[in-house]
């Protein structure tokens, strides 16, 4: 590996924020002229802002110049993805309404789910999972976690909206709700489109607001279900019941999605926060399962939550009032600036950068593309300890997988068998998407992924990938290495080395390579020449991906 | 009386034969269920299984303290029937105060034959209601310390020195490895025995094992860094278990596993202790019990978490049949649940909860710890169960008894246990 120059000019950024979406002003993130915009540098972006270099993006991104990529990435609508959202057509459940995905896909015979739970207790029946959902023919309410979850693998993996996609799936973790909550089975599609995708580089406190005010996640925390103390349920089921406070939303409001555990809240601020939520429902299970307020359910006396009174009679205001306190709290400008340079930089990210992230979070109230900036114009973004210091999670290594390797869909079995795959093989290295139950989310550090079971899942899916055996994934190993001898089987790997990891693995591991052309399996031995005549580029290229470098970014 | 008369008879009271519809059992109780004079064969490796009911368990609707007449006074809707009460199910009397949740029905008859005991009013001495913080002070075994590199079962498996180690010594049954085993030990994380190995191509079958040397050479490169590391861990993990082949084991005793998560994990705990790898410690996660709203009483949501526990860990006893004189299951919970209901039918985050010890060395049948009352001037923050034993109390005597780590072996640090009264637990 080359020396890894730590480029200090890269540092003077000249980086000009534009207003919402309006076009950007030309300008750069580096100056060439000072510091040649090295393969390493613009690796680092790739596998940082990106899902992994695909095959000609160093040289796409060099004679772009690397702040005006970086630029473009932070201003995702100006990049057109046609392609990409041509393809998401397979996935139609993505793009459906709530009203329309609960009509399409009707609640399963809760007798019929009982006695299928009965069976799998006493061991009987289908195993766990698929097989409970619906009886034969119904619509499988799973379809719907599943498309999305396909459709965010394919965006991974062939949107032009790297960064973007990125984000979404940070911004999605740390909202995170689970799948198999109930009524979360069909609202898991809305909330993505609707509450975490406008907003991934906007203002962190419209990311709280949208989250909070959404049915999944006032379903997933049970802020839907929240009254004043000693309401009594005057129709429904619950008629004549005593109602009252839940205080799960509350809790993770405050730990988890703003201040964190450590942010200075006791359990007195958890029920004052919960008291000023009272009321925020969403019309379920009868209803348009919209947004409600629900005056007789709220608290209206005065809270004090944080050392902040909100007055009596507030009413539904209580609650943008908590979300104001606490997203102008500086315990949460150091939550999120801590979570993003942990995402972006290194797991065990520098002080300095997390100050520095979390001023800018104070001074520009909460704009998450003004901390992405400071991010990438910090000096530990670009310094030689954060270079590939980070470990991929289950779905990096899949999308980074498929990119290094230019995979394209394929037309067989069917149109929508890529993206279910993709998904899946992240599934079997243990992060299946929109199924973290707790919310946390999946964790985004390396002692939470590597261990010996996760590693042989990801030596397996390099095999299958590379030798085309991911069905609807489509790759062409031996077009990546077009124009080496194949019959000079160092040549064939110097050339697979170049085109997917850019020549990044240590001289050991070329060595190792270059040792396996010797092995029989991968050189195939052809009857009419006892020469190497055919070199296994696919296996190869499987070693490639199953390395201990490409399990890094 | 004989022992086994007596086992048989509460075996039938439990209505186990009827509920399972194993009419096998009949011809022959698992000599597990018989208490016998001597242990098994000297020199058998102790094996614990962990088990971590992720989201903190309600250990009041678990083991239901229906003697507390505060119990029924703060919980409305979600109350579980006391014996007796008329219900058509009731829970299930263990001692005149305690009572099992009814979906725990599976492992009364262990509970009578003594190899089932309780520790209630159990927990952390720290009062976090933060599931993640709580779950990792359990797991580190240091309440209120973040900064712990390992967990508590690493070191004491580190602390019980072995000559030749086994790669399985450790094993977490799921992708990801749990806090309580990162550390020295080298824990491996299998989602399935089944699958752990690099898979053979269609095409060629021993291009499979050539791509395994492949990827071998590669990890086992002298870097030392936590990816090659484990890369190496895995090459000899994969030898062994290929060598003695668990899959062959299928579940014995007529036992039956649940065909949830829970189950097939625990199935395959089974198959690693009959194949003999050399485990001594596996952890299981078992999730759902983070009931705020609708958790229900004798039925709903918590009982069908209780019944997919109680269907495995009564499968499990079954299947290792005299493996289990060796072997103890030990369930725990981040923290248990609010002594009132909450709005919603539910219970928000508590303090202290219940634990199960099961197993062959277990003085079972008792309910230990002592009981800090539910009513209002006797709750935690005047809202929760009191803890009045200390989780690690429990942890150490575990460790100590049962898995044979040396008890200067400091496994939990600045935690000294009360002077004089061991919790007594294990026999």
């Amino acid at each position: 590996m080359r020396p890894w120059r730590v480029g200090l000019a890269l540092v003077a950024v000249a980086l000009v924020v534009s207003g919402c979406g309006t076009a950007p002003v030309a300008s750069s993130v580096a100056s060439p002229a000072i510091a040649p915009e090295s393969d390493e540098h613009i690796l680092h972006v790739l596998n940082r802002l990106a899902y992994g270099p695909r095959p000609g993006d160093v040289e796409r991104v060099r004679a772009m110049g690397i702040g005006a990529w970086i630029e473009r990435q932070l201003h995702p609508d100006l990049i057109a993805d046609e392609a990409i959202e041509r393809r998401l057509a397979a996935y139609p459940t993505i793009a459906m309404t709530t009203d329309d995905l609960f009509r399409e896909y009707p609640r399963p015979d809760p007798a019929a789910v009982a006695r299928r739970r009965e069976e799998m207790l006493r061991g009987d029946g289908a195993a766990d999972g698929m097989a409970r959902e619906a009886a034969p023919g119904e619509p499988r309410r799973i379809m719907i976690a599943a498309e999305l979850a396909a459709a965010r693998m394919e965006r991974a993996v062939w949107s032009e909206r790297q960064l973007q996609e990125i984000l979404v799936d940070f911004w999605f973790n740390h909202f995170n709700v689970y799948a198999q909550k109930d009524a979360v089975r069909w609202l898991i599609s809305p909330y993505e489109r609707e509450a975490i995708r406008p907003h991934v580089l906007g203002r962190f406190r419209d990311l709280v607001l949208a989250t909070a005010r959404h049915p999944a996640m006032l379903f997933y925390l049970d802020n839907w279900l929240s009254t004043r103390a000693g309401l009594v349920a005057q129709a429904g089921p619950n008629r004549g019941r005593r109602l009252g406070l839940n205080e799960n939303y509350a809790r993770e409001l405050l730990e988890l999605h703003t201040l964190g555990v450590d942010g200075g809240y006791t359990q007195g601020d958890v029920v004052e926060v919960a008291r000023a939520f009272t009321g925020w429902s969403f019309a379920y299970p009868q209803g348009d399962r919209q947004f409600v307020f629900r005056p007789r359910a709220h608290d209206d006396g005065d809270k004090r939550v944080l050392g902040h009174v909100i007055a009596a009679g507030g009413g539904e205001a209580d609650g943008i009032a908590v979300i104001d306190i606490v997203t102008r709290h500086p315990s949460t400008a150091r939550t999120i600036a801590t979570k993003l340079a942990r995402r972006f930089v290194s797991d065990d990210p520098p002080p300095s950068l997390v100050d520095r992230v979390a001023r800018t979070y104070q001074d520009t109230d909460g704009d998450i593309r003004a901390m992405m900036l400071t991010i990438v114009r910090a000096r530990e973004f670009w310094s030689e300890a954060a270079y590939r210091a980070k470990i991929k999670k289950p779905i990096e290594l899949v999308a980074s997988a498929a990119r290094a390797l230019d995979a394209s869909v394929g037309s067989e079995p069917g149109l929508r068998s890529a993206g279910f795959q993709l998904a899946r093989a992240a599934s079997t290295l243990g992060e299946r998407l929109f199924n973290a139950q707790p919310p946390t989310g999946y964790p985004d550090t390396a002692d939470a992924w590597v261990n010996t079971g996760a590693l042989l899942g990801r030596m397996n899916f390099a095999l299958s990938l590379a030798q085309n055996r991911v069905p609807g994934v489509r790759v062409d190993v031996e077009r990546l290495v077009a124009g080496a001898d194949r019959r000079k089987p160092e040549e064939v790997l110097d050339r697979l080395l170049a085109v997917t990891v850019h020549g990044q693995v240590s001289a050991r591991t070329r060595e190792i390579l270059s040792a396996q052309l010797r092995d029989p399996a991968i050189v195939r031995l052809t009857a009419d020449d006892r020469g190497p005549a055919n070199t296994d580029v696919e296996k190869l290229a499987a070693l490639v991906l199953g390395s201990p470098e490409f399990q890094r970014k | 009386m004989g022992m086994e008369t007596c086992v048989r008879r509460s075996f039938l009271k439990g209505g186990a034969l009827a509920l399972c519809g194993l009419t096998a059992e009949a011809a022959g109780i698992p000599r597990f269920l018989v208490r016998t004079a001597h242990a098994g064969p000297a020199g058998r490796r102790k094996a614990l299984v962990a088990v971590f009911q992720r989201g903190a368990v309600d250990g009041l609707s678990m083991v239901v303290p229906h003697g507390d007449p505060a119990y029924y006074a703060a919980r409305a809707s979600i109350a579980i029937g006391a014996p007796a009460s008329g219900k058509s199910e009731t829970a299930i009397d263990l001692d005149g105060f305690f009572a099992f949740h009814p979906a725990l029905e599976p492992i009364k008859p262990l509970w009578d034959a003594r190899r089932l005991a309780v520790v209630h009013a159990c927990g952390s001495p720290v009062s976090t209601r933060s599931h993640f913080d709580a779950q990792d002070y359990m797991e580190t075994g240091t309440p209120g310390v973040k900064t712990t590199p390992d967990g508590w079962l690493s070191r004491g498996l580190v602390a019980r020195a072995r000559t030749s180690p086994s790669p399985f010594r450790a094993v977490a049954l799921g992708p990801q490895l749990p806090r309580a085993l990162r550390g020295e030990v080298g824990a491996v994380a299998m989602p399935s025995v089944n699958d752990f190995d690099v898979r053979s191509d269609v095409s060629a079958m021993a291009s499979g094992v050539n791509a395994r040397r492949g990827f071998e050479a590669l990890y086992e490169q002298g870097v030392r860094d936590v990816i090659h590391g484990t890369g190496r861990e895995t090459f000899e993990a994969v030898k062994m278990l290929k060598a003695a082949d668990p899959r062959k084991f299928e579940p014995a005793n007529g036992a039956r596993y649940p065909r949830t998560d829970f189950g097939e994990k625990l199935q395959q705990v089974a198959q690693l202790v009959k194949a003999d790898v050399g485990l001594e410690v596996a952890f299981v996660d078992i999730a759902g019990w983070d009931t705020h709203a609708g958790q229900g009483n004798e039925r709903g949501q918590l009982a069908y978490r209780l019944a997919d526990l109680s269907h495995g860990l009564a499968a499990f006893a079954r299947d290792l049949g005299d493996v289990m004189e060796d072997t103890l299951v030990l369930t725990m919970s981040e923290f248990g649940r609010t002594v009132r209901e909450n709005g919603n039918r539910g219970t928000d985050h508590g303090h202290a909860t219940a634990m199960l010890v099961l197993g062959g060395s277990v003085r079972g049948g008792r309910v230990y710890g002592r009981w800090p009352g539910l009513a209002p001037e006797q709750l935690f923050e005047e809202r929760d169960l009191a803890v009045t034993t200390d989780f690690r109390q429990l942890f150490a005597e575990v460790a100590f008894e049962h898995l044979g780590v040396p008890r200067e072996a400091k496994i939990f640090p600045g935690f000294a246990p009360p002077r004089g009264t061991p919790l007594g637990v294990l026999a």
